[in-house]
C-alpha cells in the first residue's frame, strides 16, 4: 500500500524551506563523485539540474531525445519570468508572489512547495543576470518589468518576446561548461523509454538510441525526470512536435503516482486553426494582453471586417465581466470566456477566434513603441496569418499549452519511487488548478538550480544508495520489455498511420476533456478512448525497422503512451466533481458562469497508481491551508 | 606551437594576413595608378617620374621586396584558403546544391575572388615580364640614357591582345577590389552599422577609380596617341 | 488568409545515411496555401506511410522558428527563399500553382547528412562547450540590478543572442564557414559586463573548437546573414575578429 508524505517540513511558512535546508543531510565534496546522477531531459529543468550538480562534484550522465539540449521546448516560452523582487516598488513580495500562484492555482497546490517556489524565484534572476542573459533593461540600467496575467504588480522579467530561449540558452550554457570540465556526460538522440528499478529504488534508464535503434541500459544512485509536459495528447497544442509523454508515463507504469492529469491549460492567446492538415498551434504571449482589448461582435455570426465593427457594437467580454482584471485576467478565465461567446456564435466571422486588438496602444504609445516591445510577435503573426497585425486586429483563440499534472512528488521533489525526481513541467507540484503566466519558467529554473541539487544530496546522505549493475537481471529485463513493444508496434502493419489516430484522439480530448468537462461527456470519452487505443494496437502502421533512424516508430511509442494517458486524465476529470481552475465541470458553476469549487470533498491531489491498461487507484493527499484563507476566486 | 604560428594557423589569422596584405596592396596601386598618369602628360614627364624613381633606387628596392612578400603571402593564403574552403564544402556523398541561391545572397564580387584573383595573377606575371623586366633588367643602362620608357610602354600599347588583355584584367581587379577594400574592414573588425556602409561605398568608388584610371592608359595609347612620339 | 489549393513537384533529396550515395526523388503533390512547407511533408509523409513506403526523414519541432531544429535548403536557399524565417515558417501561399521545388538538406563537410534531410550538427554544441558560458557556480551570483547596463547594450546583446543555432549560415556559406554562429555567441559575451573576465579566453578557444570542427574560413560574402532566420549581422564577426586579435596580443 502506498502512503502518501508529502514530506513538507514543519515550521512557519517563510522558514520552512531555510530550516529544512539545514536539516537535511549533506554529501562531503569528496563523496560526491561517488555519486552518478542521471539526468533525463534538458530542457530548463534538466540544464539547470544537470549543471548545478555537476558544479557540486557529482557525477552527471544527461539525456536528451534531441540533437542538442539548446532545442528544448522551454525555449519556446516568449513572454517572462516572474519573480518577486519588487523592483518596480509596486507592493511585491514573496508573499505575494505565493499568494497570486496559489490563487491562480485556484488552491489546489501545496502551499510549501508554492511558497517555496516564490521565495527562491529572486535567486533565479540574480543568477539568470549572471549568466548573461540579456534581459530587457531600463535607460539607467536597471531591469525592466512588465505585467502578466493573474498579478496586479510588475514582476515579469523579459527579453523581448524571447525569454524561453534566452533562459535555455543560459541553461544551455552552464551545462556546457560543465560538461567541458568532465563533470556532465552528454547524451543526445536518445529517448528514454523505461526507467529502471532495483529493490524498490530507481537506478537506472533504458533508453533507445534514435541514430541506431539501439536499446541500451545507463545505471545510477538517482534519476531524475525533466521531461516536460504532456500537452500533446491532445494533437493540437502550442507544445513543441516532439514533446510526449512517454518518460513520465514509462516511470508512471513502473509505480510512479500520477497527479492531478485533468488539469491541463488551454492557453487563451493563440492562432487560431487553419485547416486539417494543421501541425500545432502557435502561441502569441500573454503580454499582448497588457496592451491589447478583447473583443468580438456583439451580433452573431457577423461577417465584417473588425474595422467595419463600430465601437458600441463591440463586446469587450474581458472588460465587462472582470472589470478589475479586465483583459488580464487569467488563462482559464480568458480562454473559457472566449469559448463562450464563440459558442454563441459571436467569434470572428461566426468562427472559433476572437479579436486582440491592439489598435488603442499603437494610438496612444506610437507603432514604434509598440514594435519594440511586441515586434517580434506581431512579425510572426504577420507571416502565419499574412495580415498585418498594426493595421488590422489580431485573432486569437485558445489552445492547450500547459501540463500543471505530472509525476507525483513529495516537498523533495522526489516521487513515491525513492531516487526518482522529478522536475519542471513534467511534476504537478506548484500550480495547482492552473498555472500564472510566467511562472512555467520559473518553477523549471527553481527546480532545477536551487531545489534539486539540496534534495538529492539530502538523498545520498541518507539513503546511501548504492549503484546498480548495469548488465543485472532488472535492466535485462527492462531492455526485454521495451524491445517487445518496438517489436509489437512494427508487426501490427494496419491501416491507419500514426498521426491519424493520434488527431483522433486529440479530437476526442479537446471536444470533452478540454475547456469544459460534464459528466456525461466523460464517461463517453472515456469508452472512446478505450476503443481508440484498441483500434491502435490492431489497425496502426509503422513502417521502416527498429534498427535504425526511425521517426515513425517514435511517434507510434509516444502516441501509445498517449492513448493511456488520455483516459487517465478523463478518469481523473470525471473524479474531481467540482469546477477549479483550468478544470471546468459544467455541473458546477455559478448563474453567470463562474467556476465552483467544493473544498469540503476536492481540497486533495489525485494521485494515481497505475494497475494495468485502463484501471488505475486514487490515492489522496489533503491539501492543508495553513497560511491563506481559501477563499473563492474572484477577478471581477 | 608559438602563439604565432597558432594565430597564422587560424581561420581569423589567415584573413588577417590576407586583410593586412590586400590594404598594403591596395595602397600600393594608388601610388601607382597616380604614378602612371604621367603617362597623359607626355614622354618627358613620364621618363622624369620614372628617373625620379631611379634616383632612390635602394629605397624602391626595399619597397619592391616588401611589396612581393605582400604579393607572394596575399596569393598565399588566399590560395590555401580557397583550397582549404573547398574541402568544407561536401565532398562525395554531400555534393553541391541543385539550385545555387547564392545570387539572391551575396554580391558577384565577393563570390568571385579567387577566380578574379587568379586572372589577375596571370596579368601580374605578364605586366612584370614586360615593362618591370624591360625597365629593370633587359637593358635599364640604355633605357635610361635614351629617355625609351615611354617609348616602351607605347610600343605595347600598341598591341591589341595586349591592350585587350590588360584592359580585361583591370576591370577584374576592380572587381576584386570592390570586395576587397570593405572586406579588409570587416576583417580587421572594423564593422559598424553606422558607417560600414560608408565604407562600402567608399570601397566601390575606390575599385571604379582604379580600373577605369588603369585602363585608362592603354585605351588611351591604343585609340588616340597612336604611334606618334 | 485566403485558403487555395497548389499543386507542386517536389524534389525532395533522399539519402540512407552518411556515406551512401543520395538522389532526388520526385513527388507530385496539392497542399494548401495556408500549410507550411514542413506541413506539407507531413502530409506527403502520411501518405506514403499509408503506401508503406519510408517516409521522407526531416527534422523540426518547435514549428515557431526558434528552437533551430528544421532547416531545409529549398530552392537553393537555407529555410527557402523568403528573408528572416526558419523553414517551419515558410507558407505555401509564397509559391505558385505548378512550380517544381527542390527540397534539399543543409550541405557542409561538417554537418554530415544522417538521412535524407537530417543533418548532424554536434560541431555548434562542441564549440559552445569550448567556451560559450560565463564560468561561475550556482548560488554566487550577485543582485540582479546590482551590474547596471545600458538598455542599447542588453539590446545589441540579445540581437546577437537571438541566434537559433540552426546552421543556415553554414548551409549559405560557399565556404561552410561557422563564423556568423561562433560571431553571435562570443559578441553576446563581449557586449556584456558579465563576459569580461574571460573575454579574450573565450574566443581563443571558441574559434580553436570552430577550426577543428571543420568548418571553413569567412572570406566575408554575407551569405550567412542574408540567410540567417533571425537576422543576425556580420558585425558579430568583425566583434570577434577584432577580439581574436586582442587575445592573440593580450594572451
Amino acid at each position: 500500500m502506498i502512503k502518501l508524505d508529502s514530506k513538507v517540513p514543519a515550521g512557519p511558512i517563510a522558514e520552512k524551506w531555510t530550516n529544512h535546508k539545514f536539516n537535511m543531510k549533506l554529501v562531503n565534496p569528496a563523496n560526491k563523485r561517488k555519486y552518478d546522477v542521471i539526468v533525463v531531459g534538458t530542457g530548463l529543468a534538466g540544464a539547470s539540474a544537470a549543471a548545478t550538480l555537476g558544479e557540486l562534484g557529482y557525477k552527471v550522465q544527461a539525456f536528451t531525445y534531441h540533437d542538442s539540449s539548446r532545442r528544448a521546448h522551454s525555449i519556446g516560452a516568449q513572454g517572462g519570468i516572474n519573480a518577486a523582487k519588487n523592483y518596480q516598488n509596486d507592493g511585491d513580495s514573496v508573499f505575494r508572489l505565493f499568494y497570486d500562484t496559489i490563487k491562480g492555482g485556484d488552491f489546489r497546490s501545496r502551499e510549501a512547495n508554492t511558497y517555496r517556489l516564490a521565495e527562491v524565484s529572486t535567486n533565479i534572476i540574480d543568477q539568470c543576470v549572471a549568466q548573461g542573459v540579456p534581459f530587457a533593461r531600463e535607460y539607467g540600467g536597471t531591469l525592466a518589468n512588465r505585467s502578466f496575467g493573474g498579478a496586479q504588480v510588475s514582476r515579469t522579467f523579459y527579453a523581448r518576446g524571447e525569454t524561453g530561449q534566452q533562459l535555455l540558452l543560459g541553461a544551455y550554457s552552464s551545462l556546457n561548461r560543465q560538461i567541458k570540465l568532465g563533470n556532465v556526460q552528454m547524451f543526445h538522440r536518445r529517448e528514454m523509454l523505461d526507467v529502471v528499478i532495483v529493490d524498490g529504488k530507481a537506478k537506472g534508464i533504458t533508453v533507445r538510441n534514435l541514430l541506431t535503434g539501439e536499446i541500451e541500459s545507463y545505471a545510477a544512485q538517482a534519476v531524475i525526470l525533466a521531461t516536460g509536459g504532456y500537452m500533446n495528447v491532445y494533437f493540437l497544442s502550442t507544445n513543441a512536435m516532439l514533446c510526449n509523454a512517454t518518460a513520465a508515463w514509462r516511470a508512471h507504469k513502473r509505480g510512479a503516482l500520477f497527479a492531478n492529469p485533468c488539469f491541463t491549460q488551454i492557453h487563451p492567446t493563440c492562432l487560431p486553426v487553419h485547416g486539417e492538415g494543421q501541425s500545432k498551434l502557435v502561441l502569441m504571449s500573454e503580454s499582448l494582453r497588457n496592451d491589447g482589448r478583447v473583443w468580438v461582435s456583439k451580433k452573431v455570426n457577423d461577417h465584417r471586417p473588425p474595422n467595419e465593427i463600430p465601437e458600441d457594437e463591440r463586446d469587450y467580454y474581458l472588460e465587462r465581466r472582470y472589470p478589475s482584471f479586465g483583459n488580464l485576467a487569467p488563462r482559464d478565465v480568458s480562454s473559457r470566456s472566449a469559448k463562450y461567446v464563440c459558442d454563441e456564435g459571436r467569434g470572428v466571422n461566426g468562427g472559433r477566434a476572437v479579436y486582440l486588438d491592439l489598435s488603442d496602444a499603437i494610438k496612444r504609445l506610437g507603432a514604434n513603441v509598440i514594435k519594440e516591445k511586441y515586434g517580434n510577435l506581431f512579425d510572426m503573426y504577420q507571416n502565419i496569418m499574412d495580415e498585418d497585425p498594426y493595421k488590422v486586429p489580431m485573432k486569437i483563440y485558445p489552445a492547450p499549452h500547459y501540463a500543471m499534472g505530472g509525476l507525483w512528488v513529495d516537498y523533495n521533489l522526489m516521487s513515491n519511487i525513492p531516487g526518482l525526481f522529478v522536475a519542471g513541467e513534467a511534476n504537478f507540484s506548484d500550480h495547482g488548478a492552473n498555472r500564472l503566466g510566467a511562472s512555467a519558467l520559473m518553477q523549471g529554473l527553481a527546480d532545477g538550480y536551487f531545489i534539486i541539487p539540496y534534495t538529492i544530496g539530502n538523498y545520498f546522505g541518507s539513503e546511501k544508495p548504492t549503484k546498480a549493475d548495469v548488465n543485472g537481471s532488472e535492466f535485462q529485463e527492462s531492455k526485454q520489455q521495451v524491445k517487445e513493444i518496438t517489436n509489437k508496434l512494427l508487426s501490427i502493419n494496419g491501416k491507419q498511420t500514426v498521426d491519424e489516430i493520434h488527431k483522433k484522439l486529440g479530437h476526442l480530448l479537446i471536444d470533452k476533456v478540454g475547456m469544459s468537462r460534464d459528466e456525461a461527456g466523460l464517461k463517453k470519452v472515456i469508452s472512446d478512448i478505450a476503443e481508440l487505443r484498441d483500434e491502435f494496437w490492431h489497425d496502426v502502421k509503422v513502417v521502416g525497422k527498429g534498427e535504425e533512424l526511425n521517426q515513425t516508430l517514435e511517434k507510434a511509442g509516444r502516441v501509445a503512451d498517449f492513448l493511456e494517458l488520455g483516459e487517465l486524465m478523463a478518469v481523473d476529470a470525471l473524479n474531481r466533481d467540482e469546477s477549479c481552475g483550468s478544470h471546468f465541470r459544467e455541473e458546477h458553476q455559478t448563474p453567470d458562469g463562474e467556476a465552483v469549487r467544493n473544498d469540503k470533498d476536492f481540497a486533495y491531489v489525485a494521485a494515481w497508481e497505475f494497475e494495468k491498461v485502463g484501471k488505475w487507484n486514487l490515492h489522496k493527499e489533503n491539501l492543508e491551508f495553513e497560511f491563506v484563507e481559501l477563499a473563492t476566486r474572484s477577478y471581477k | 606551437m608559438g602563439w604565432f604560428s597558432k594565430f597564422i594557423n587560424s581561420s581569423i589569422g589567415k584573413k588577417f594576413i590576407m586583410a593586412v596584405m590586400g590594404s598594403f596592396l591596395m595602397i600600393f596601386l594608388i601610388i601607382h595608378l597616380i604614378g602612371n598618369f604621367t603617362l597623359f602628360f607626355g614622354p618627358n614627364a613620364f621618363n622624369g617620374y620614372v628617373k625620379t624613381l631611379d634616383s632612390i633606387k635602394p629605397l624602391i628596392r626595399v619597397i619592391e621586396v616588401v611589396l612581393l612578400a605582400a604579393f607572394v603571402f596575399h596569393i598565399y593564403y588566399g590560395t590555401l584558403l580557397w583550397w582549404e574552403n573547398k574541402k568544407t564544402q561536401g565532398g562525395k556523398f554531400i555534393g553541391k546544391y541543385k539550385i545555387n541561391g547564392s545570387k539572391q545572397n551575396s554580391s558577384f564580387s565577393a563570390r568571385t575572388t579567387f577566380i578574379t584573383g587568379s586572372i589577375i595573377f596571370i596579368f601580374l606575371v605578364l605586366h612584370l615580364g614586360t615593362f618591370f623586366w624591360r625597365f629593370n633588367v633587359y637593358d635599364p643602362q640604355n633605357l635610361a640614357e635614351n629617355h625609351q620608357y615611354f617609348v616602351i610602354v607605347n610600343e605595347f600599347f600598341q598591341i591589341w591582345w595586349y591592350v585587350a588583355l590588360y584592359v580585361i584584367a583591370v576591370i577584374l581587379l576592380g572587381y576584386h577590389l570592390n570586395h576587397g577594400f570593405q572586406s579588409a574592414f570587416q576583417t580587421f573588425g572594423w564593422n559598424n552599422k553606422k558607417y560600414f556602409p560608408f565604407i562600402q561605398k567608399t570601397g566601390t568608388v575606390y575599385a571604379i577609380i582604379m580600373a577605369l584610371g588603369f585602363a585608362s592608359m592603354p585605351i588611351y595609347f591604343f585609340f588616340f596617341y597612336g604611334g606618334n612620339l | 488568409m485566403t485558403n487555395t489549393n497548389i499543386n507542386l513537384t517536389l524534389n525532395i533529396w533522399r539519402q540512407e545515411s552518411a556515406d551512401a550515395k543520395g538522389d532526388f526523388e520526385q513527388f507530385k503533390v496539392t497542399v494548401s496555401s495556408d500549410a507550411s512547407i514542413l506541413e506539407m511533408l507531413d502530409e506527403l509523409n502520411n501518405k506514403l506511410e499509408k503506401e508503406g513506403k519510408i517516409p521522407i526523414a526531416f527534422e523540426s519541432d518547435c514549428r515557431e522558428g526558434i528552437c533551430g531544429t528544421c532547416g531545409l535548403v529549398v530552392n537553393g536557399h537555407p529555410h527557402g527563399p523568403l528573408p528572416k524565417i526558419a523553414t517551419c515558417q515558410l507558407h505555401m501561399r509564397n509559391f505558385k500553382d505548378g512550380e517544381t521545388l527542390f527540397i534539399e538538406p543543409f550541405r557542409a563537410t561538417a554537418f554530415k547528412v544522417i538521412k535524407d534531410l537530417i543533418v548532424d550538427r554536434s560541431g555548434f554544441d562542441k564549440i559552445q562547450q569550448a567556451g560559450g558560458f560565463v564560468s561561475f557556480n550556482t548560488g554566487s551570483a550577485p543582485d540582479a540590478n546590482a551590474i547596471p547596463i545600458p538598455k542599447e547594450i542588453a539590446s545589441l546583446a540579445l540581437d546577437s543572442a537571438e541566434c537559433i543555432g540552426c546552421g543556415a549560415c553554414v548551409a549559405a556559406c560557399k565556404n561552410s564557414s561557422a563564423m556568423l554562429f561562433v560571431g553571435a555567441k562570443v559578441s553576446q559575451f563581449a557586449l556584456l559586463p558579465q563576459g569580461q573576465p574571460e573575454r579574450y579566453e573565450r574566443v581563443m578557444n571558441m574559434v580553436a573548437a570552430m577550426d577543428e570542427a571543420g568548418f571553413g574560413s569567412c572570406t566575408n560574402t554575407y551569405a550567412c546573414e542574408a540567410e540567417c532566420p533571425k537576422g543576425i549581422s556580420v558585425t558579430n564577426i568583425a566583434r570577434m575578429n577584432r577580439d581574436y586579435f586582442m587575445a592573440v596580443i593580450k594572451k
